[in-house]
């Protein structure tokens, strides 16, 4: 791969909508009208514990946009290749944050999904046109972003009434109060669909926090850029760092990684590659690891409220803890 | 210095042993539970289909009682074709029958197995006895009635499940391969077998290789309660046989409850297929006593926690977490305590630690055992005359183990107990958490909210507060981590059958 980051004149003139994204860096511009001074271009990171962060083996690949776009960014951009070491250090974060994390009440883990939700709809202009820019069309990422924002707040509802829903008391044959709660599993690692980028990202991502698990997720390899813009959000909501961890890469190398590191208990893996399925179910065999491997659905699915958000998507990563207790004086 | 330290302890256990000496009293008289009403057939066939039939490569193999080592009986050993068999049988039950039976006719046949356990309770118990060594009054008061509370549970749910998922949308999985262990031969197959047929699925269910009579029993018992043929399929065999249950294409579910190990390869085995998989695999459950805690119940709790059934129970509480302060106390009472155990004929009403199951089991007890002593623990095993014939291994704990060793770490599955010494609550969590395994602890205080704050801190499927070991089918129960995955029991039991949206 021809590895020279192209540069390019930033100055273009647009019809299109007006685009808040890289809004420091673009403010009091005026839209339409050419101008002398060259913009900034952005260079694209990964999230990791709360920081944007190169990979560590100093790779990147390369996205290209769809011709016409209105920002800064040059047509090609470069995007870090995440490593098997990145993928740990990822783990790593996750795993620290995950006390904090866990302990938060349900009530401020739902505030604080409200708070993504309401961070991205003032970011909807950036994210409809990073979806945009990564190929689809306008209207496509209109309705992917608005159906993104709305499954933030879907699950920002959810945080508080899982355990209501799914816990139990147990009526045992005997003088003992039995009860079973939900609680996280601990770091859960996501391979996100390749599209919808932002909402399949989402759609597999926040129930997995909602539940207080801590994730790390790669991000679709076709349109990495939004899922760092999305990032952006997250980072500017009041979110934990260490909470979601959002790597770019290729799947092929770091699905197996995560698979098999031993301090990852579930994995939910959206992968078109049969062979890569089979081994990320293999390698998590080595501890016990909860697999869940799927062929990604059809974009539409993700759309629809009934087949891309639920309740199960979050029981999926809750453990069931029963306790017992005597009773009696 | 040794020497002093071991005459000293040698005074303690006299003194100890000088209280509890009631002279003859202590001496029972038998009291063997009758097995002329007992009737174990010489040869057993497979339970295919509705029918008994021979395996088609015509071998069988012995299942022999673990105390005395005479032969029971012999029992068929079902191969890749014969599991072909069972598993087309069961396909055919599920298009043809039970996926499209109304939930409450399926409830009604699932009654009848719980009342039919009921009815033939004591001869399942003695048989249980017999077959795994364990003693007959847990097969009597705990095995067999919970095995028939759980038919009786699940049973009704079965036209119920709308309310079990909140109103989302469910179906049956299909054909479930079930593969259960030989220390509850009975109540596993009833915790596996009970759940899946209640939310719509067959099963061909494969017991241990030691403890086949009781689940044959039970094939037995669902030929009278007429369920319909392939519903539930019964192959006896050993580990290829599970394997190839497990391996068949047509199979759409794998419950296994065994060894860590060999639930990480059929995890792995089933890599790139779309089966559904649940795993009660093994533990190394912390049992942690506070000083404040009484500590009396506590060293019941202690006991019933890792002698109960021979330590054979994948949650035993097989490390023993102790304050600091009542360490010597606790020590010195369990021996106490441990001085009252009776061990010997399993069908002894008044033995409390049977049989060890197998002879390969024994040896894996007497090489941790031996592993404990060279690493350096103390080791104390209960005064106890062990049976000439049969295989058997005395009450055991060890002291002064570090959390390294292998005693510490590995799941013994006997009568072995590791104590340990912490001096703060997070020392105990942090210990008690460290090990790859988290199905289940004890935590003893008279403290609630300390009870609270240990349980919620936990890795652990199943906390018991000042109890240990209980059990029942409204009680979910599986593990964390390395414990495997699913649970069992409870509403939340419903899950490992059912494909919920």
């Amino acid at each position: 791969m021809e590895g020279k980051k192209k540069t390019q004149e930033a100055e273009r003139t647009s019809d299109r909508p007006s685009v808040t994204g890289d809004a420091p860096m673009t403010r009091g511009e005026s839209r339409g009208k050419a101008k002398a001074r060259l913009r900034v271009a952005k260079a694209y990171k990964m999230y990791v514990g709360g920081a944007f962060v190169r990979s560590e083996s100093g790779r990147y690949f390369q996205v290209e946009s769809a011709k016409g776009h209105a920002d800064a960014d040059a047509d090609v951009v470069n995007v870090p290749r995440g490593s098997r070491k990145d993928v740990r250090d990822a783990v790593l974060a996750a795993k620290n944050a995950l006390g904090g994390w866990e302990k938060r009440t349900p009530f401020n883990r739902g505030q604080i999904l409200y708070r993504l939700a309401e961070v991205m709809e003032s970011r909807r202009a950036e994210l409809v046109e990073s979806i945009a820019r990564a190929g689809g069309a306008l209207e496509d990422a209109e309705r992917e972003v608005e159906a993104a924002i709305d499954r933030a707040v879907y699950y920002a509802g959810w945080a508080d009434k899982v355990s209501g829903v799914v816990a139990s008391h147990n009526p045992v044959s005997g003088p003992h109060f039995g009860f079973s709660l939900p609680e996280p599993m601990g770091v859960v690692c996501v391979l996100a669909p390749e599209r919808p980028s932002l909402l399949g990202l989402l759609s597999t991502t926040l129930p997995v926090i909602t539940g207080g698990n801590t994730c790390v997720a790669l991000a679709s390899a076709e349109d990495p850029r939004t899922a760092i813009v999305f990032s952006e959000c997250l980072a500017t909501s009041d979110l934990p760092g260490g909470v979601l961890n959002v790597l770019t890469g290729h799947a092929d190398e770091l699905a197996p990684v995560m698979a098999k590191h031993r301090e990852v208990i579930a994995i939910d893996a959206w992968l078109v590659d049969a062979d890569l399925r089979a081994k990320v179910q293999a390698e998590g065999a080595d501890n016990v690891k909860r697999v869940k491997v799927r062929v990604p659905m059809d974009p539409d699915s993700w759309l629809d409220e009934r087949r891309g958000q639920g309740l199960s998507w979050i029981e999926r990563h809750l453990e069931t803890k029963t306790v017992w207790h005597p009773m009696g004086v | 210095m040794g020497q002093i330290t071991r005459s000293e302890k040698d005074s303690v256990e006299k003194r100890s042993s000088a209280a509890l000496d009631f002279g003859a009293a202590w001496e029972y008289a038998p009291a063997p539970e009758a097995t002329d009403h007992i009737r174990i057939d010489p040869k057993y066939e497979l339970f295919i289909g509705g029918k008994w039939r021979a395996p088609r490569a015509g071998k069988y193999f012995q299942t022999i009682s673990p105390s005395t080592e005479q032969v029971l009986a012999e029992v068929a050993e079902a191969g890749a074709e014969d599991v072909d068999d069972a598993v087309k049988a069961a396909r055919q039950a599920y298009d043809n029958v039970w996926s499209k039976m109304r939930g409450a006719e399926r409830a009604k046949y699932i009654f009848r197995i719980s009342r039919a356990i009921q009815e033939k309770a004591r001869e399942l118990a003695i048989v249980e006895s017999m077959d795994g060594g364990k003693p007959i009054k847990e097969s009597r008061d705990v095995d067999v009635p919970l095995a028939a509370a759980h038919f009786f549970y699940h049973a009704g749910w079965a036209d119920k499940l709308d309310y079990a998922f909140q109103g989302r949308p469910h179906r049956p999985l299909g054909v479930a391969g079930q593969i259960i262990p030989w220390n509850f031969p009975l109540l596993m197959a009833a915790w596996k077998i009970a759940p899946a047929l209640a939310c719509g699925n067959t099963v061909v269910l494969k017991p241990a290789e030691t403890t086949p009579l009781t689940a044959l029993l039970l094939a037995q018992i669902i030929e009278e309660c007429e369920l319909p043929p392939g519903v539930v399929n019964i192959l006896t065999g050993a580990g290829a046989t599970g394997a190839a249950i497990a391996s068949h294409p047509d199979v759409d579910k794998i419950a296994f409850t065994g060894s860590t190990g060999v639930g990480k390869r059929i995890q792995k085995s089933i890599a790139g297929t779309t089966k559904r998989l649940t795993l009660e695999l093994g533990g190394k459950a912390a049992n942690i006593v506070f000083g404040d805690a009484s500590l009396d119940q506590a060293v019941e709790g202690i006991v019933r926690g890792i002698y109960f059934n021979q330590g054979h129970v994948c949650c035993a509480g097989s490390r023993l977490l102790v304050e600091e302060s009542v360490h010597d106390v606790i020590v010195r009472k369990l021996k106490d305590r441990m001085m009252t155990l009776r061990l010997g004929d399993p069908l002894d009403k008044n033995t409390d630690v049977g049989a060890i199951n197998s002879k390969m089991q024994l040896g894996k007890i007497r090489e941790l055992v031996e592993a404990g002593e060279q690493e350096g623990a103390e080791r104390y095993s209960a005064p106890v005359k062990l049976p000439e014939k049969g295989y058997w291994f005395p009450p055991t704990f060890f002291t002064g183990a570090g959390q390294s060793c292998r005693i510490a770490r590995e799941e013994i599955f006997g009568p072995v107990l590791t104590i340990m010494t912490f001096r703060t609550p997070d020392e105990a969590i942090e210990k008690a958490n460290n090990t790859m395994y988290g199905l289940s602890a004890g935590i003893w205080t008279d403290k609630g909210s300390k009870i609270f704050h240990m349980a919620t801190r936990l890795k652990a499927g199943v906390i018991w507060g000042n109890t240990y070991n209980k059990f029942d089918p409204s009680s979910p129960f599986g593990g964390y981590k390395e414990s495997g995955f699913g649970r069992e029991g409870g509403r939340q039991g419903l899950l490992a059958y059912t494909d919920v949206e």
